[in-house]
C-alpha cells in the first residue's frame, strides 16, 4: 500500500519513496483522447501524462476504457477496424498517430504484454529470437544467443529455462509463460512496456513473481500497466490514474489516490462501494 | 460526513458497524464510569467509588476487542481510504478511551482515600471541572459516531476552559495546603484528581484530533488553545 | 438478550432450516424420479446411434464384397506356353533385317502356325479359324516386339507365354462354362475340348496380371490395362494441385487477413459457398466453352481436366483454408504485431504455418473429390477411347473414372470384372489420400 502518515500531530511531512514525479522526464503526453468504437465513444477527452522509469497503474472498472486507452499507446486500435482515435498522444514530444512515425518500428519502441500469456508455439529459443530478428536488431547466432540469455535474466526466468531451450514454450507454467512474454517484448529493447492486466491469469505466487519484476524492470523502462486488482496497482505502481466510463476521473500519486483520493468516485471505487 | 453508498460486499458495513458499536459501548461505560467517580469523590462514597474501580475492567476488555477487530478487519479487508482511517481511528480512540478509564479509575482509588480524611476542599470547582470534561467526553463520541469534525473542533476549544480551570483549582489547594497542613494528604490526592481530570480533558482533545484525521484524513490546522499554567503556578513566597 | 428471545430466534431459525431441507429434499426427489427417464432415452438414443452405424457399416460392407468379389478374377490372367517357331521366311525372307519389315512381318500366321501344330489333325478353314481364336490378337504383337526388339531371335524357336482371348479367360475363370447352351455361349463345345486338351498338356497358366496394370485401354478385354488412365489421373492432378493450391490459399489468406469488411467482400464470401455447390457438369460446360472453343485448348488434354478440376476445388480449398486461419487464435497475432511484426509478417510466419494442417487437410479432401470426378471430364471429352499412354499434360488422355464408365458400359463380359477391378483401385487411392489427410492433421496438429 501507499505511506499512511501515522504521526499524531501537525509535522513536516515523511518524504515518500524516493520516487517523486516531479523532476520525471515526460514519456507519454496525451491529451485530449477521444476514440470510438463505431458510433459509440469509449473515451472522452483523456489527459495524461506518462513518466519515464516509473509504473502508472489504469484502473477502473470494467468497460472504462482503461485497456482502450493502453492500446492507444502502441496503436493497437488500428487492428480494429471500426474503432477511431482522435486527440493528441505523443511519445518523446512526437506525435504517434501522424505520418511522420512507422506503427512497426512505434511497437518495437512500446512493446506490449498480454493479459492471458500467448507464447508463439515455437520453442522458447525461438519465441525470443524471433522480434530482434525481425527488426534486424540482431544478425548472426552468436547475437541472438546473447539477447535471448539477457532477456531471460532480466525476466527472472533464465535459470528455469537455460538447459531447454528448445522446448516448446508454450509447455512452460502459466507464471512461466507470462515471463516468457515478458522476456519476448524485452528482448526487443523497447522504451514503453505496456501491460494488460498481466497477472489475472495466474496464481498468487507467480504474480508476486512479476511484480517483484516489474519493480526491478522500472529501472531501465517505462511501464504502465493495466489492472483490476487495486491491491497490485497500490503494490506496484508510482502513480495511479482512476477511469470511470470513459472519464480521466482522478490521476495522481499511488500513496496518496489509496489513503486520500480527491473524488468521490475515485473513494467509492477503491473502497469497494461501487462498480 | 456526506451521504454514504454501502459497501458491495456488506458484512465489510457489518465490521464497520461492529466497530461503531464497540467504540459506542466503551465510551459509553468510560463517561459513566467518570461521572461516577465525581460523584463519589464529591459525596465522599466509597462504595461507589469501590464500584467504579472493578467497572474498569470491562473497559480494559472491550479494548482487547476493539483491537482484536481491527486487526482482522486490516487482515481480512484489506481497507483504504476513508475505511481505512475509520479502522486506524477507532484503534486510536479505544486506547485513548481505555486511559480516560484508567485516570478514572485512580480518581476512584484516591476517592477512597480522601474519604477516610475528614471532608476538606474545593468540592464545587472540582465538580465543575467534573462536568465540563464529562460534557467534553460525551461530545467529543458523538462527534466520532457522527464523523463530526466540526463538533469535535468544539470540543478541542472547550478544553481551554479545564486548562483555566485546573490552575485556578491548583492555587486553590496550594493555599488551602498552606492554611490547613494537617490535611495535607487529602489535598495531596487533590492534587492528583485535579490533574487526572485536566489529563481526561486532554484525552478528549486526542480523541477529537483523531475525529478530525478520519474526517479530513489530516491533522486540524490551528494548535489548539493550551491555557494550563499550573505548571508554572507558584503560590506563596510571591504575595 | 433473553432466554424466551433466544429461543424464539432459535425456533425461527430451525424452521427455516427445516425448510430449507424440505425443499432440497423435494427438488432431490424429483431429480431421483426423473433419472429413470433420462437413462432410458439416454439408452435409446445410444441404440439409434449405433443402429445408425451399424446399417451404414452394413452397406459399406456389401458394397466392397460385391466389388471385391466381382473384381478379383481381373487380377489373374490366362497365358498359354507355346514354342513359338520364330521362322525367318515368315519374318523376313530378304533377310535385311530391316526394321521396317520386322515390324509389318506376319507376326499372326507365326503364332497361328504354332497353334496348328499342337493339333495337327485340325483341318479346314472354320475349324482352324476356331482354333487360332483361343489366341489373343495380343499374342502376335508379343513375338513382334519380342522379335524387333531382339532381331537375333529370328529364325530359333523360342518358349514364349502368349496371352489368351478372353472368352478363354472366362472359361478358365468358369465364368463361361458347360452348362448353358452352345448357341448361347461364345465359346463353342470344340473349342473347350481343346482348350481342355491344353490344359492337360499343361501349357495353360494362369499368373498374376500385370498386363492390367502396365497397359492402357483396349478393345481386347485381355490387353484392356488401367495404366494409361492413371497416367491421366496423374497429370490431371498435378494441374489441378499446381493451379488450385497457390490460388486458394492466397485467396484464403486475402479474405481472411487483409480484406476490409464490407459489402463486396461479403458478396464474394457468399458467392464463393455457393460455387462449392454448384453441379459439377457445369463447371464442365464452362471448360468446354471457354477453355476448349475460346482458347483453343486441346480436347481431352489432362491440361483441361485440370483446370476444369481446379475451378470445382477451388471452393473446397478456399473454404477450408478459411476455417484453418480463423481457427488461430487472435492471441497469436496479437503477440505478434505487439512485437512489432508487419501484417506480412504476422501472416507469413505466424498465422499460415499453423493453420497448414487444416490447408493441407482441406486440399486432400479436395483432391480426393476431383479424383473422382467424372462429369466434368466427360463434357471436355476424356471420354475419348485412348489407347496411348499420355506421356504429358497435353496429350489426350482419360481417367480413371471415366475408364470404369468406359468399361462398364462396354457390352463384353470379360470387361465387368475389370471393371470391378478399376473400381477396386479408384478406391485404394482415394482410401489412400483420405488416410494421408488424417495421419497429417494428426502429426502437424499443434497444440496452442
Amino acid at each position: 500500500m501507499g505511506e499512511i502518515d501515522m504521526s499524531n500531530s501537525v509535522q513536516p511531512k515523511a518524504p515518500l519513496a524516493a520516487d517523486v514525479t516531479a523532476g520525471r522526464k515526460t514519456k507519454f503526453h496525451t491529451r485530449g483522447v477521444q476514440v470510438f468504437y463505431g458510433e459509440k465513444q469509449a473515451l472522452f477527452d483523456v489527459d495524461l501524462d506518462i513518466y519515464e522509469n516509473e509504473v502508472t497503474a489504469l484502473i477502473g472498472p470494467s468497460g472504462c476504457g482503461k485497456s482502450t486507452y493502453l492500446r492507444t499507446l502502441n496503436r493497437m486500435n488500428d487492428t480494429i477496424d471500426i474503432c477511431s482515435v482522435k486527440g493528441t498522444i505523443e511519445l518523446d514530444g512526437t506525435d504517434i498517430y501522424s505520418n511522420a512515425i512507422d506503427v512497426v518500428h512505434l511497437r518495437a519502441r512500446v512493446g506490449m504484454v498480454f493479459q492471458k500469456p500467448n507464447p508463439f508455439p515455437k520453442s522458447i529459443y525461438e519465441n525470443i529470437a524471433y522480434g530482434p530478428r525481425i527488426h534486424g536488431i540482431a544478425t548472426g547466432k552468436e547475437e541472438i544467443d546473447r539477447i535471448v540469455e539477457e532477456s531471460l535474466i532480466k525476466a527472472s526466468l533464465w535459470n528455469e529455462v537455460k538447459d531447454r531451450l528448445e522446448e516448446p514454450g508454450t509447455g512452460l507454467s502459466g507464471g512461466q509463460q507470462q515471463r516468457l512474454c515478458i522476456a519476448r517484448a524485452i528482448a526487443v529493447q523497447p522504451e514503453v512496456i505496456l501491460m494488460d492486466e498481466p497477472c489475472s491469469a495466474l496464481d498468487p505466487i507467480a504474480t508476486a513473481r512479476i511484480e517483484e519484476l516489474i519493480d526491478e524492470l522500472r529501472d531501465n523502462f517505462t511501464i504502465v500497466i493495466v489492472t483490476h486488482s487495486m491491491q497490485q496497482a497500490a503494490r506496484v505502481s508510482q502513480r495511479t490514474a482512476f477511469f470511470h466510463m470513459g472519464d480521466l476521473v482522478e490521476v495522481g500519486e499511488t500513496g496518496k489516490i489509496f489513503t486520500t483520493p480527491k473524488d468521490q468516485r475515485t473513494q467509492d471505487y477503491i473502497t469497494g462501494r461501487f462498480g | 460526513m456526506p451521504e454514504e453508498h454501502d459497501h458491495i460486499v456488506s458484512r465489510f458495513d457489518e465490521d464497520l458497524n461492529q466497530l461503531d458499536n464497540l467504540i459506542a459501548e466503551m465510551g459509553g461505560l468510560a463517561e459513566h464510569q467518570f461521572a461516577d467517580a465525581i460523584k463519589a469523590l464529591v459525596r465522599r462514597d466509597s462504595e461507589l467509588a469501590e464500584q467504579v474501580i472493578v467497572s474498569d475492567k470491562r473497559i480494559d476488555a472491550i479494548e482487547e476487542s476493539v483491537d482484536a477487530h481491527t486487526i482482522s478487519m486490516l487482515a481480512l479487508r484489506q481497507p483504504m481510504a476513508d475505511d481505512l482511517r475509520v479502522v486506524i481511528t477507532a484503534l486510536r480512540i479505544a486506547s485513548v478511551i481505555e486511559r480516560i478509564g484508567d485516570y478514572s479509575k485512580n480518581i476512584a482509588k484516591r476517592t477512597v482515600a480522601i474519604t477516610q480524611a475528614p471532608p476538606v476542599g474545593p468540592s464545587r470547582t472540582i465538580s465543575r471541572m467534573g462536568t465540563v470534561v464529562q460534557g467534553m467526553i460525551k461530545t467529543v463520541l458523538d462527534a466520532y459516531l457522527q464523523r463530526d469534525a466540526e463538533l469535535a473542533r468544539d470540543v478541542r476549544m472547550r478544553d481551554e476552559e479545564v486548562d483555566a480551570l485546573h490552575t485556578s483549582l491548583f492555587r486553590e489547594l496550594l493555599t488551602y495546603m498552606m492554611e490547613d497542613p494537617r490535611s495535607i494528604s487529602a489535598f495531596a490526592h487533590l492534587l492528583f484528581v485535579a490533574k487526572n481530570i485536566e489529563r481526561i480533558g486532554d484525552h478528549a482533545t486526542n480523541i477529537a484530533e483523531h475525529v478530525h484525521f478520519l474526517v479530513h484524513g489530516s491533522l486540524p490546522e490551528e494548535t489548539r488553545p493550551k491555557d494550563d499554567q499550573s505548571s508554572y503556578t507558584v503560590v506563596g513566597g510571591e504575595d | 438478550m433473553t432466554d424466551a428471545v433466544m429461543n424464539e430466534l432459535q425456533t425461527n431459525k430451525s424452521a427455516s432450516e427445516q425448510a430449507a431441507r424440505d425443499r432440497a429434499s423435494h427438488a432431490s426427489d424429483a431429480v431421483k424420479r426423473s433419472l429413470k427417464k433420462r437413462y432410458a432415452a439416454e439408452a435409446r438414443f445410444r441404440a439409434y446411434g449405433i443402429g445408425a452405424i451399424a446399417i451404414a457399416v452394413c452397406f459399406v460392407a456389401v458394397l466392397f464384397t460385391t466389388i471385391i468379389s466381382s473384381g478379383l478374377p481381373a487380377f489373374t490372367e490366362t497365358t498359354i506356353t507355346l514354342n513359338v517357331e520364330l521362322k525367318e521366311d515368315v519374318i523376313d525372307p530378304a533377310g535385311t533385317r530391316d526394321p521396317q519389315t520386322l515390324v509389318t512381318a506376319n507376326y499372326r500366321k507365326i503364332v497361328f502356325d504354332t497353334l496348328l501344330t499342337e493339333f495337327p489333325d485340325v483341318s479346314g478353314r472354320r475349324d482352324r479359324r476356331e482354333l487360332t481364336a483361343i489366341l489373343s490378337p495380343g499374342a502376335s504383337f508379343k513375338v513382334q516386339q519380342m522379335v524387333t526388339a531382339d532381331p537375333s531371335l529370328i529364325g530359333r524357336t523360342v518358349t514364349i507365354d502368349l496371352p489368351v482371348a478372353a472368352d478363354f479367360d472366362l472359361y478358365k475363370k468358369g465364368v463361361i462354362h458347360k452348362g448353358t447352351d452352345e448357341a448361347d455361349r461364345r465359346v463353342s463345345d470344340k473349342q473347350m475340348a481343346w482348350f481342355d486338351a491344353l490344359e492337360e498338356r499343361g501349357v495353360i497358366t494362369s499368373s498374376f496380371n500385370t498386363t492390367f496394370f502396365t497397359n492402357a485401354d483396349s478393345r481386347e478385354p485381355e490387353l484392356a490395362g488401367i495404366w494409361g488412365a492413371t497416367m491421366g489421373s496423374l497429370f490431371t492432378m498435378l494441374v489441378t494441385l499446381l493451379l488450385s493450391f497457390p490460388v486458394g490459399v492466397s485467396a484464403a489468406v486475402y479474405l481472411e487477413e487483409f480484406a476490409p469488411k464490407n459489402r463486396l467482400t461479403q458478396i464474394i464470401e457468399v458467392n464463393i459457398n455457393n460455387l462449392a455447390a454448384v453441379p459439377s457438369i457445369v463447371f464442365g460446360l464452362l471448360g468446354l466453352a471457354v477453355f476448349i472453343n475460346f482458347f483453343g485448348l486441346p480436347r481431352s488434354a489432362p491440361l483441361v481436366g485440370g483446370m476444369v478440376l481446379a475451378l470445382m476445388t477451388l471452393p473446397t480449398i478456399i473454404i477450408a483454408g478459411r476455417a484453418a486461419l480463423k481457427a488461430v487464435p487472435p492471441s497469436i497475432r496479437e503477440a505478434a504485431l505487439g512485437l512489432g511484426a508487419s501484417r506480412m509478417q504476422v501472416v507469413t510466419h505466424h498465422v499460415l504455418p499453423l493453420a497448414m494442417p487444416g490447408i493441407m487437410t482441406g486440399t486432400i479432401i479436395g483432391m480426393a473429390q476431383a479424383l473422382g470426378e467424372t462429369a466434368p471430364l466427360l463434357m471436355i471429352g476424356m471420354v475419348a477411347f485412348i489407347v496411348d499412354i499420355p506421356g504429358s499434360i497435353t496429350d489426350p488422355a482419360t481417367v480413371l473414372p471415366v475408364q470404369v464408365y468406359l468399361w462398364a458400359d462396354s457390352p463384353e463380359r470379360a470387361f465387368v470384372a475389370r471393371t470391378s477391378a478399376a473400381i477396386m483401385v479408384l478406391l485404394t487411392f482415394l482410401i489412400f489420400m483420405n488416410a494421408l489427410a488424417v495421419v497429417l492433421r494428426k502429426k502437424f496438429e499443434r497444440r496452442w
